[in-house]
This record gives structure tokens, sequence and C-alpha cells, in this order.
């Protein structure tokens, strides 16, 4: 669905460059949207989103670190962001879930609903926010306790489990589901900080999947990781969109491809392409992000 | 010419650039040689200046662990005693009559006050302990070990010359001839001093102990614990997790810093001022000393707090934020515990200092001579420090070898709770 209207908006936006009187012929030889051109090209919007952001703009004191994004994430769908350091994804992704809030000198400004919640507007309490926000780091970071209570601990600060068993049970399935139960099923009582960097990166996915959450961020949460251990996590990512919508961040462009349906190009604060990652990849519509995924920059 | 002269610098560069490294090698580890050798004897000479120190203390205070007592045969004549008031029997006469007993030959008064003076007047209140838990005991004969005098002692020990003309010393040469009897007949001995470890102080040398001003200290310093420990960490933590980073928490960073170097008495006449003048607290009592010390110990907690709590990686707070832990659940259930080895050493290093801590203490009125020792927080007490000073103010031989033995006690306890605070550390550092 996503795919054929972005290729529509396609046709539609190199039809208006016609219009306008740009030389070209054929579609396949459409001319890059110029480098200094930095409204939002391609399809930022999609009919069923879980998440909707508008004209959000981020400040550290007075560096303008988010410029103007408009970009909803579709339910039960992988969105990539990918772009050179320091362009603002973290800081984009952290807007998701106001993780921002505890950094000191950050503002935020615009809307972002969460379904039909305005997750920043004045009343919202960020406990539940988060409950249904997850978010997963860059770097893995298991509490210092067992691996049952790290997993165990969301569930039991929200008051998810009325008994002992329910809680295993909410344990034992979220480690199924971020593929560690086989692994780690015979020693739950040990510190979830002497496990492997792969093994802790899938146990913090199992800490933020056992609050149940409806989104999970996650920032660049491979990039600590060896390729087997991200193999492993890519794979889980795969199975696990079919329960939850999933922001991911990554400067691994062969990740975005292989993991997201669509993709968000960011360019020093700004949001400068979205669209199908078969797309992006294959015919970016910017000179940014063809520069940036053939390599030219990084 | 020029092309000639650059080729050879270029020979000169390839070839030499070994000899070069290797020229430089001797002078580098000779440098290096050198340094460590500086590094040693700064060890050395510190290590010295520590032993000379300690050894010192150790020689003048060791004799202080022992004590000269005397054999007395003491009759308890059942008409010294009144069965309702066993108390109040004439015990110094009874410890008279036994002395004197012991030698005959002292007939007229100046003798015989020369003979009673080498027994403790501390052996009255031992008989009369005796008799208190054991009534049976008048009418009977029994020879006892009492104290001797804090003359005799030294005399035995030798810190009493023999050489010195009579009238420069403190015991008499009839005296000293009866000490010898006294040796020789079996009537002389040196056991541990236990009297060191069980009593407050007093002006007889022999009956001086530190218990008092150890119960002081710790009473003290249970009260600098109880208010110093959770304030602190309490501030810490909220400066620290709570505060906006502004430039009022600047100031307030400043200030802390600044109280902790604040020379301790201006604490003292801070407590004397707040705590004695304007809110009435007993003077000399080890709760106001406890709070004067809290105020001097707090900066120094505070600052280990804060620096515990800045070691706890931020990946760990935003880990239970992540998942919806309100600010306050994130800090009591994971940055505190991960702090506490940290605030608890710094505490235990505050409380070390503490315990070492004279000045602010003189200023309340800890300085006092107190006999007793303290029961509770209200007594007035005094504390090992203070002690310390106090019988190093008095030139009697016994003294000092007491207030080197008081420091050496003291010593161990600091050694004590330094090397927990060690121990802790080494136990429960994590490192990130
Ligand atoms: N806490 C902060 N305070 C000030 N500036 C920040 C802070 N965090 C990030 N920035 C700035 O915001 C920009 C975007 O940072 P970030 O979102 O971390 O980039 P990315 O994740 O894409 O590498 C960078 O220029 C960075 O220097
Ligand atoms: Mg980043």
């Amino acid at each position: 669905m996503t795919m054929i209207l972005d290729v529509a908006l396609g046709m539609a936006e190199v039809a208006a460059v016609k219009r306008s009187g740009a030389d070209m012929a054929v579609v396949a030889e459409v001319r890059k949207v110029d480098r200094d051109q930095r409204q939002t090209v391609g399809l930022p919007f999609v009919e069923a989103p879980r998440m909707i952001c508008r004209e959000v703009n981020v400040y550290y004191g007075d560096k303008h670190a988010i410029k103007n994004v408009s970009i909803d994430v579709g339910k039960n769908e992988v969105l990539a962001m990918i772009g050179p350091s320091g362009c603002g994804k973290s800081t984009f992704l952290r807007c998701l879930n106001r993780m921002n809030d505890t950094v000191a000198g950050c503002r935020v400004t615009g809307d972002i609903l969460l379904d039909d919640l305005n997750i920043y507007d004045r009343k919202v309490d960020v406990v539940p926010l988060r409950a249904r926000v997850g978010m997963v780091f860059q770097k893995p970071n298991p509490f210092p306790k067992s691996i049952f209570d790290n997993v165990a601990y969301g569930p039991k600060i929200h008051g998810l489990a009325a008994s002992r068993a329910e809680l295993q049970d909410i344990v034992e399935s979220s480690l199924q589901k971020a593929g560690l139960w086989d692994e780690v099923s015979d020693r739950l009582d040990q510190p979830g900080t002497g496990l492997s960097g792969g093994q802790q990166q899938r146990l913090c996915i199992a800490r933020a999947i056992a609050v149940r959450p409806e989104v999970i961020l996650m920032d660049e949460p491979c990039s600590a990781l060896d390729p087997i251990a991200t193999a492993t996590v890519e794979d889980l990512i795969t199975e696990l969109k079919a329960q939850y919508t999933i922001v991911i961040v990554t400067h691994n462009m062969q990740q975005a491809a292989r993991v997201s349906q669509r993709t968000a190009y960011f360019h020093l604060g700004d949001l400068v392409e979205v669209g199908s990652t078969d797309r992006i990849f294959t015919n970016p519509r910017h000179q940014l992000t063809e520069d940036y995924i053939t390599g030219r920059f990084g | 010419m020029n092309e000639e002269k650059s080729g050879q610098m270029n020979e000169l560069g390839d070839m030499g650039a070994m000899a070069w490294v290797n020229a430089g090698l001797t002078a580098r580890y000779r440098r290096e040689r050198r340094f460590k050798f500086f590094g040693l004897a700064a060890i050395a000479a510190s290590l010295m200046f520590l032993v000379l120190l300690l050894g010192a203390i150790a020689i003048k205070g060791y004799t202080a662990f022992r004590q000269t007592q005397i054999l007395l045969d003491i009759h308890f004549a059942p008409a010294v005693f009144d069965v309702h008031n066993l108390a109040s029997a004439n015990y110094a006469a009874l410890v008279r009559d036994a002395t004197l007993s012991l030698f005959p030959q002292a007939m007229d008064r100046q003798d015989r006050r020369a003979a009673i003076k080498l027994v403790s007047i501390g052996a009255a209140y031992q008989l009369q302990e005796m008799v208190t838990r054991k009534p049976e005991l008048i009418g009977a004969t029994k020879p006892i070990w009492v104290l001797a005098a804090g003359e005799v002692d030294m005399f035995v020990k030798g810190h009493i010359s023999r050489d010195v003309t009579e009238n420069e010393r403190r015991i008499s040469d009839k005296q000293a001839t009866w000490i010898d009897q006294l040796a020789a007949s079996g009537r002389l001995r040196q056991t541990f001093n236990a009297t060191f470890f069980q009593a407050g102080d007093s002006r007889e040398s022999e009956l001086a102990g530190i218990r008092g001003a150890v119960m002081g200290s710790f009473f003290t310093l249970a009260v600098t614990l109880a208010f110093s420990f959770p304030i602190g960490v309490a501030a810490a933590v909220y400066l620290e997790e709570f505060a906006p980073k502004n430039r009022w928490a600047d100031l307030i960073e400043v200030n802390i810093n600044n109280l902790a170097a604040v020379p301790s008495i201006v604490f003292g006449l801070l407590g004397l001022a707040v705590f004695l003048n304007c809110m009435n607290l007993p003077r000399s009592a080890s709760l106001v000393g406890g709070l004067v010390l809290t105020l001097m110990t707090l900066p120094t907690i505070i600052i280990a707090s804060r620096a515990s709590l800045r070691s706890v990686p931020s990946s760990i707070r935003e880990a239970a934020l992540g998942i919806g832990a309100s600010q306050m659940q994130t800090v009591v259930h994971h940055v505190l515990p991960l702090s506490m080895p940290g605030m608890m050493t710094g505490a235990i290093i505050g409380m070390a200092r503490a315990l070492g801590e004279t000045a602010p203490l003189l200023m309340i009125g800890m300085v006092a001579f107190i006999v007793d020792v303290p029961r509770g927080f209200s007594d007035p007490a005094t504390v090992l420090p203070v002690q310390i000073y106090l019988w190093a103010n008095n030139p009697e031989r016994a003294f000092v070898e007491r207030t080197a033995a008081a420091i050496m006690v003291l010593l161990l306890l600091l050694l004590a709770i330094n090397a927990s605070a060690v121990l802790l550390r080494n136990k429960f550092e994590r490192r990130w």
C-alpha cells in the first residue's frame, strides 16, 4: 500500500517538476532534488499512523538540532532513520518517548501524537507514556541485577503482574520473544551484566517488551555488537514487527535495507527524504540522500 | 655541492635514525631510573618519619599496658562494718592497717605516711566492691593484690631513677628500700593494666583510664553518623539527581566545597552559639559534640556522595527511565544502591576525621575533667583526642605514658575504621 502510494507520489512529484519547467523527459532520468533544497521529499505520511509528528523542532540551548520535522510512523512497520552522525537521529528518536526531558537545556516544540494522545501535552505523564513507547539504547545497558529482575523490573513498577507466577510468565514470554529464553532459562538468577554483548542487547529488548509497549525505539542497537549478534538482533526485529511498531536509528545502511519498510534520511537536523526502503535505496530522489547512500559522505 | 650535502644528510638521516634512537634510549632509561629513585626516596622518607613517630609513641607508651600491684593481707575486721551499710565502712583503714603490718619498722608519723602512700587510694574502692559482692568475707583475712600508687608503678618500671638525689624524685630512699623488700618477698607483681581500659579519668594516674573517653567518642560519633549520613546523602541525591543545574546549583556547590575547608574550630564556635546558647542543650554532652561534628562532616559526606552518584553511569538512569520508572524510582531502585558503597566509604572517612577532632569540642565544653564513664548522649563526656590533650598537659611521668598509650588506642581505632573503608570499597567497587 505504502509502496503504491509512494510511487504515485513520485509520479506526481515528477509532474510537478515538469510543470515548473525543468528540462527532463524521462522519469528514470529525473534530476535529483538540489542539495540546498531542505523540504522533505518523498512520502512522510501514511494512512494508518501510530505516531504523528508535526513541525517538530528541538533546541539544545541555542542549537537548533531538529528543524521542522513532520513525519508519521505507521502501525506495525519498521521505520529506519539514517543519516550522517550528528544529524539529529537520536535527538528525534528521543522526542518520541520524551527522553529528551531528562536533558538539561533541551526544548521541544511542535506536536507529537501517539494514537490520539498529544505526548507533549502538559497533562501527559511521562511514566505511562514510556511504558507505551519503550526504548533500546545504543550500548546494552542491563541493570546490574539478575536476568530475571532485569526483565521483571518494568512489569513490577507498572503493576502488570498480580502474582509471582504471572510475573514469571511475563518474564518467560518476554525472553522468548527476544529469542533469549533458550540461552538463559537455566540461569535467570545470574547477573544480566555477565551475558555477552549480543545477549545483553536482547535482554534489553526483552526488558522493553516486558511492559507491553506499542512502539519500540531503538537507537543504533547493533553498533556495539559483532556481526553474528547483529544478525540475531536483526532477525528479532523482523519478528517483533508483527506485534510492535519499531523505529530504529542506524548508521548501517545494509541494516536499514534489511529490517525496515520505510526509511527516513536526516541531514543536519532536516528530514530530507522519506520513502519506502526499497525506493530510497534504489532511487533516492534527493541529491543528499543519494550522496549518503552511495557513500559520498558518512 | 648542495646536492652532495643533501645526499649526505639523507644518508646520515637514514642510517642515523636507529643510532639516534639508541643514543637517546640510554638517556631515556637513565631519566626513568632517576625518576623511579626519587619516588622511592620520597616513600622511604615518609615511611621513616612514620616509623619514627609510631616508634616514639610505642616506646613511650607500651609500659602503660602493665601495672604494678602489691599483695596485702587484708583482715576484714568485723568491727569496721555496719551490716546495714556495707558501703560506708572505713575501707581505707583496712588498707592502711594491712600496709603498715608489712612495715613494722615504720614507726613515726612521717614513715607511716610514706608507707601508706605506696598503695593506691583505689585499693579502698577495690575492697569495698569485694565486700559488697561477697559479704561473707567479713571476719576473714585474705591475701589480696591491690593497686600500687602511681609513683611506685613508675619506680618499678624504671621511669623514676634511683640515681638522682632523693629530693628530686617522688620516691624517697626509704620507700625505695621498702619496694625492694616487697619485690624480694614476692609481694610485688606487674599485671595487665585492665584499669586503663575500664576506668574513666582520674587525678591518680594508676586509676586513670580511657573508658570514659572511648564511650564519649562512641556516643559522639553515633550522633554524628546518625545525623550527617542521612542528611548528607539526601542533600547529595537532591543536588545530583533532582536540582536544576543553574546558577543556584553552582553557588551551593561552591559553598559546600568551601565549608569542607572551614577550620573546624569555627564549627565549634557555631555550636557554642547555636546549640548551647540558643537551644540550651547540655554543655559537655556528646549530643552537642555529635551535632557540631555533624556540621563539620556534612560537606565531606555530601562531596563524597555526589562523586559516588556521579560515577553511576547515566545509561543506568536512562534504562530505568526508558521503561517508565519515575525519577524517584530510578534513584531509589538503581542509582542509590549502586552508589551506596561509595557513600558509605565517604561517611566512614568522615567519621575517622570526626574521631580525631579536638578543636570544635573544646568550644562546647567537652574538655572538662570527667571521672564518670558517660552512659548516654546527654551525660557530660569527653572524647579520646581531648583526653589525650588533657593528659598531655600533665607533667607526671605516669600520664606521659598513658598519653602515649591513649594515642596508640586512637591510632588503632582509626586504622580499623580506615581499613573497613578500604575493605568496603574493594568488596563493592564496580567498574563500568
Ligand atoms: N545533550 C546535548 N546538548 C547539546 N547538544 C546536543 C546534545 N545532544 C546532542 N546534541 C547535538 O545535537 C545534534 C544532533 O545530535 P544527535 O541527535 O546525537 O545526532 P545523531 O544521533 O544523529 O548522531 C548534534 O550536533 C549534537 O552535537
Ligand atoms: Mg546518535
